[in-house]
């Protein structure tokens, strides 16, 4: 069955086109997107607007990422423009591994992280020192201490088709996946906002930081609850099942009946 | 069942194997046509049983002595799972609220019961294999066919029967009986009719319009709170159910007709034809959700690609034109619901979707003609 | 049968006897014991797997009987306030709050639904393979084939039985199921939307189609099927069970233990072996997890909504019709994206189910055949299973292909584009494959029987020739290879008007197809030949048989 590992260790084989140019559209949209708004969470706080942060990120920024985003995010063949893309995209982009990008592929694929948690927030304050964009996320919309309830209506409703009603992931277009859900509450958090890749965003306006928290209250009571009826077999519904009753089920019965109608010695 | 002789034909194998050596006996192959099967004058004969050959439990006492043990042994467990079953339910109570709980009282239990039932079996079967005789037997088969006294014999009463009753002379009788016969069940077919009840709208109709109407309001699913065209930021997907819906009689039944998409791509990106040019507000188009394949929701929206997947058939919509169908076994394109924008600022409809969503019905097509 | 022995003098006997005897009195039990006590079964395996399928069954009536005592099938709108907290306060059915409520605050509840659904799921595995079994084994003709259709009846009441529970707890993943069954039912030209009216009672999702599946799932459905259940046992009472081919074994015979004691005990400790079985599925691993879907809503869907494994073929089909299949014409919608998954559907159905007349019209092979053939041995009816066990493999494997795409990196599109080729590719070069395979297998034991076996061991022969010696075979393996049925293609011949009808060149061309490729079984004087003068026994052997090889007279 699946789990996030296999995930994680994909080797991005398909369509060799399009990765840049579908990232490129991907974060230049976003960036657009949220430059269309108001609103948003609050605007990068202070521990990262500090000019020693800036700095370091500049310095990262220019040693790892401007070969293919430019030296002032104009962005290039190879990379979109990353003006306006904000502080939670690069958190997300960089703290889930996804950036730097280790192959082209259909999309960016989840990874170990290749930067400390420090250098993250450097390049993200130096990103974000160039232009206006979502901001990191308050922490006070992360404790998981929300409506669970109103946050699994709000995940069916939103989340669910694409990510599977337990977020174990799920098929999209021409190679494309949505991931299985395992992320920190901030990344979640930030995906929502920024909508990376092919995700939809969804904006304050859409889902309030409250309805957030409560989708991400959620998810953690989820992470955090035992599976009453045991083992889950990957969450992935009727197909597991039936495999495993055929497989482990009628295998070990006829295992059984071999045993039973074989001649005593 | 009525095999008179069954019981009577089982011998012990070991007393008559060389009895059964004979083959196929000649009875059936001459009276039976084989058909298109061959058989050979020359063919080999069946060798009959082979020697028995006794088990270890049979030959060791020690063997047997412990084979014995150990079914008493799985007995003995066997309770034991039982017994702990009833006491885990008891002792794993579920507390309120509390999922580890539900969880402990059903691995417990469980493991209780498992225990007791498989015990029972390994240990019946073992007793079976090892303690009780295992040395084949037979037990010889009749053709399935009546004997030729009890055909005659059945013969004989159906013609009684048909004499004594007339079925056969009195043609009449018998035609008005395999008529009345016919007709009695009609009444309980007819009964059925009001599953759906007859004073109901016509489902033509009902299939064929939605809550939307000029000037509904689209409202978040589920809250049904208004949105503002502002608020449908590059890249969003909204879900949306119309103004109302909460209140009507028929919540699922309308929202299954009524839910919509609501998505903003680039103007620039939507190839819109002409006559449906103001069916969407600078950029933000609204689509029915319900797929015209077999109805499910069609919601996975891809931002940069601009389809529309739905999860359960991978049919494939381009939202850049106008939902037309690029993948996948659905054969028409989504509704697209014509919106606009009130003076509050709030999305609304311009009308009812122009054709019936969901999954085609076979009077659809005369649907469209009205 | 304690009433016709000897009753012994201790107190239990005597007690035993007096009760036998209060019963016998009152019920000729005795002739009972006398006639079923000592019946013959042989011990195959797979001669199990009908029990398996019939004690799931039971443990599914047990399990589903308790479940009635707490579920409500009511699709009336209430708040849920049970213990699960992400779920609290939402608005659901009445069915689906009473699903939570056997799940999480009945103790055991959540272990015996478990088991219930493990349980269905096992119980139409189980038929199907007994099926397949049944099959490839050729005990479907004379005289079982009225049993073979009354099975059929079963696996379909089974998978209705199966459709129908899955959508009683009205979550998101079912209700989604009963919308994918009405955009079918909806499909079907002329009477569709009215059926599906009538079903649900009006417009999808209705408030009715609960309670009408409840009806059908715990009543008349089963009701049906015990009753179908008891004819298809009577059956093989009647008929008695077949048996591999082995030495003793014959036509007319049935050789195995008798009921009393050793069957019974085998095969009662066989029933608690399966109920543990899946006892220990639904304790460890969980199925069906209602309160991650949620309640039935049109809105929201799950990625990977799935049926359960025996609707899946159905699923597939849907999935793998190309876009675009559906026109209007004479005013109306015709729908062949779902028509043709229908007809293919009907197909795996209705095939199966006639095969074995076909073939009885075929070969007209009036014999009673109570020899379980080997599948080798009926190379074309063992590929034409294989064909068809391919086709629905593929529909089946569609059914999932957005997670074969997740799983093995590959594109939706390509896998759908791979299983359409499959499905209509496949059937055919399984059937080729599986054909060959069986005819190299019977070249293989044909060999065999005529030569016995490498044993390994050179010796030079006085000419100074090498040769491997052969071990002979014993009379009795030597018989498991050479009992097998032998059919040669129907000759054409004008029939006693002197004319040549249609359907007898039909016939012989559906026998050709079948036998042509015919490996007879070895004989005597075959074996005889062959021990003589090698070239001499080339050459009769060549005229005597046909189609065989000419590669094996190397000893």
């Amino acid at each position: 069955m699946s789990n996030a590992t296999k995930r994680k260790n994909r080797a991005g084989r398909r369509s060799p086109l399009a990765t840049v140019a579908l990232l490129a559209i991907g974060l230049l949209s976003t960036g657009g997107a949220y430059a269309l708004i108001s609103g948003g969470t609050a605007e990068a706080q202070s521990d990262i607007n500090s000019q020693q942060m800036i700095d370091e990120g500049e310095k990262l920024f220019s040693a790892n990422c401007a070969s293919c985003h430019g030296l002032n995010l104009e962005g290039s063949e190879s990379g979109p423009s990353l003006i306006g893309v904000g502080a939670a995209s690069v958190d997300f982009q960089v703290g889930t591994g996804r950036m730097p990008l280790a192959q082209q592929g259909p999309q960016g694929e989840e990874k170990p992280e290749q930067f400390t948690d420090e250098q993250t927030k450097a390049l993200a304050a130096y990103v974000a020192s160039l232009g206006p964009g979502p901001g990191l996320p308050d922490p006070r919309y992360l404790d998981g201490e929300g409506d669970a309830a109103n946050g699994s209506e709000l995940f069916r409703i939103n989340c669910a088709m694409c990510h599977n009603v337990a977020g174990a992931g799920g098929a999209l277009t021409e190679g494309k996946y949505a991931p299985a859900i395992d992320a920190t509450p901030a990344h979640i958090y930030e995906a929502m906002v920024i909508g990376p890749q092919n995700m939809p965003v969804f904006n304050d306006a859409n889902l309030s930081p409250e309805d957030k928290r409560d989708i991400i209250t959620y998810l953690e009571f989820n992470r955090e609850s035992p599976s009453p009826g045991g083992y889950v077999l990957g969450s992935l519904g009727p197909v597991a099942e039936g495999l495993f009753a055929w497989f482990f089920g009628l295998g070990a019965i006829v295992a059984i009946a071999v045993w039973l109608t074989a001649k005593s010695n | 069942m009525a095999d008179d002789h069954g019981a009577r034909d089982v011998v012990s194998a070991g007393q008559s194997a060389r009895s059964v050596a004979v083959p196929v006996s000649a009875s059936q192959e001459t009276s039976v046509s084989p058909g298109l099967g061959v058989i050979a004058p020359d063919r080999f004969e069946n060798p009959g049983i082979p020697p028995h050959q006794p088990r270890v439990t049979d030959l060791d006492p020690k063997k047997e002595k412990r084979a014995e043990r150990t079914v008493y042994t799985l007995f003995y467990l066997s309770l034991a799972g039982s017994v702990f079953a009833i006491a885990a339910y008891f002792g794993f109570p579920i507390e309120e609220n509390n999922i580890a709980s539900t969880r402990m009282n059903n691995l417990m239990i469980g493991i209780g019961i498992s225990l007791a039932l498989l015990a029972i079996g390994i240990a019946a079967v073992h007793w079976g294999k090892a303690l009780m005789p295992e040395e084949e037997m037979i037990d010889h088969r009749h053709p399935v066919i009546g004997s030729p006294a009890t055909r005659a014999r059945a013969v004989e009463i159906f013609d009684q029967a048909n004499k004594e009753s007339g079925l056969g002379r009195r043609s009449l009788l018998r035609n008005s009986l395999i008529g009345a016969l016919v007709a009695f069940p009609l009444p309980a077919i007819v009964l059925f009719r009001d599953l759906y009840p007859g004073n109901q709208e016509d489902p033509v109709s009902a299939l064929s319009h939605t809550m939307w109407k000029e000037g509904v309001r689209l409202t978040r699913d589920p809250s049904g709170t208004p949105i503002r065209a502002s608020e449908v930021t590059l890249g969003s997907a909204f879900h949306v159910i119309p103004e109302g819906l909460d209140e009507s009689e028929h919540y699922l039944e309308e929202k299954a007709k009524a839910a919509v998409l609501l998505m903003r791509l680039r103007p620039d990106e939507l190839n819109e034809i002409e006559e449906r040019k103001s069916w969407s507000y600078d950029g933000i188009v609204a689509y029915s959700k319900i797929c015209t394949h077999v109805g499910c929701p069609v919601a996975l929206y891809e931002q940069i690609t601009h389809h529309l997947l739905c999860p359960c058939h991978q049919s494939q919509f381009d939202v850049t034109n106008h939902c037309e169908v690029i993948f996948g076994p659905a054969a028409r394109p989504l509704p697209q619901l014509p919106i606009a924008v009130d003076d509050e600022g709030y999305l609304i409809a311009q009308s009812d979707f122009t054709e019936p969503v969901g999954p085609s019905f076979w009077e659809r097509a005369s649907v469209n003609d009205n | 049968m304690s009433t016709t022995t000897e009753p012994k003098r201790t107190r239990t006997s005597s007690y035993t006897a007096a009760a036998a005897n209060y019963i016998d009195e009152r019920t000729t039990i005795s002739a009972v014991v006398k006639e079923f006590g000592r019946k013959i079964f042989p011990d195959h395996w797979s001669f199990m797997l009908g029990e398996v399928a019939l004690y799931s069954f039971v443990v599914i009536l047990l399990t589903g009987t308790f479940l009635t005592f707490f579920y409500d099938p009511s699709m009336a709108e209430t708040h849920y306030e049970g213990s699960y907290v992400p779920l609290k306060g939402v608005e659901m059915s009445v069915a689906m709050a009473s699903t939570l409520d056997i799940s999480f605050d009945i103790r055991g509840g959540l272990l015996i639904r478990q088991i219930h659904h493990w349980g269905a799921l096992l119980f139409i595995a189980a038929t199907g393979l007994h099926m397949l079994r049944v099959f490839f084994t050729g005990t479907f003709r004379k005289p079982r084939e009225l049993n073979w259709v009354i099975g059929f009846g079963l696996f379909i009441l089974a998978m209705g039985e199966g459709f129908t529970g899955y959508s009683l707890p009205d979550d998101l993943l079912s209700g989604n199921g009963l919308r994918i069954i009405e955009g079918l039912v909806m499909g079907i030209p002329v009477i569709g939307t009215w059926i599906s009216f009538l079903l649900f009672g009006g417009e999808f999702p209705g408030t009715a189609i609960v309670g009408r599946l409840y009806t059908l799932h715990i009543l008349l459905l089963p009701a049906v099927l015990v009753a179908l259940l008891a004819l298809h046992l009577v059956f093989v009472v009647v008929h008695k069970h077949t048996q591999f081919a082995g030495p003793g074994r014959t036509n007319e015979n049935v050789l195995g233990v008798p009921i009393l004691p050793t069957f019974a005990a085998k095969a009662g400790g066989f029933f608690f072996i399966v109920f543990g079985v899946i006892v220990v599925m639904a304790t460890f691993f969980a199925i069906n997890p209602i309160w991650n879907y949620g309640p039935y809503d049109p809105s929201p869907v799950s990625a990977g909504t799935q049926p359960d494994w025996y609707i899946g073929f159905a699923d597939g089909a849907l999935r793998l019709i190309p876009p675009g299949l559906e026109i209007e014409f004479l005013n109306r919608t015709w729908s062949f994206n779902i028509l043709i998954p229908m007809v293919a559907l009907g197909a795996i159905i209705v095939l199966p189910m006639i095969y074995p007349f076909l073939e009885h019209w075929i070969t007209r092979d009036n014999r009673e055949h109570h020899i379980a053939d080997r599948p080798r041995n009926a190379p074309t009816r063992t590929g034409i299973g294989a064909a068809g066990v391919t086709f629905y493999g593929v529909l089946w494997a569609a059914a999932s292909s957005d997670l074969i795409a997740t799983h093995f990196d590959l594109a939706m599109e390509h896998v759908i584009h791979f299983l359409q080729a499959a499905a209509i590719l496949g059937p055919v070069v399984a059937y080729l494959i599986t054909k060959r395979v069986c005819l190299a297998l019977m070249k293989k034991d044909r060999e065999i029987a005529l030569h016995g076996i490498e044993s390994g061991r050179i010796v030079k022969l006085p000419g100074g020739e090498f040769i491997e010696v052969h071990e002979q075979l014993d009379d009795y393996d030597r018989w498991k290879l050479v009992s097998y049925n032998d059919y040669a293609p129907l000759m054409i011949r004008p029939n006693s008007r002197g004319k040549i009808t249609a359907a007898t060149r039909v016939r012989a061309g559906l026998s050709r197809w079948f036998f042509e490729d015919r490996i007879a079984p070895v004989t005597r004087r075959d074996v005889e030949l062959s021990h003589g003068e090698h070239h001499a026994a080339a050459a009769i052997e060549g005229e005597h048989q046909s189609a065989i090889g000419a590669d094996r007279n190397r000893h």
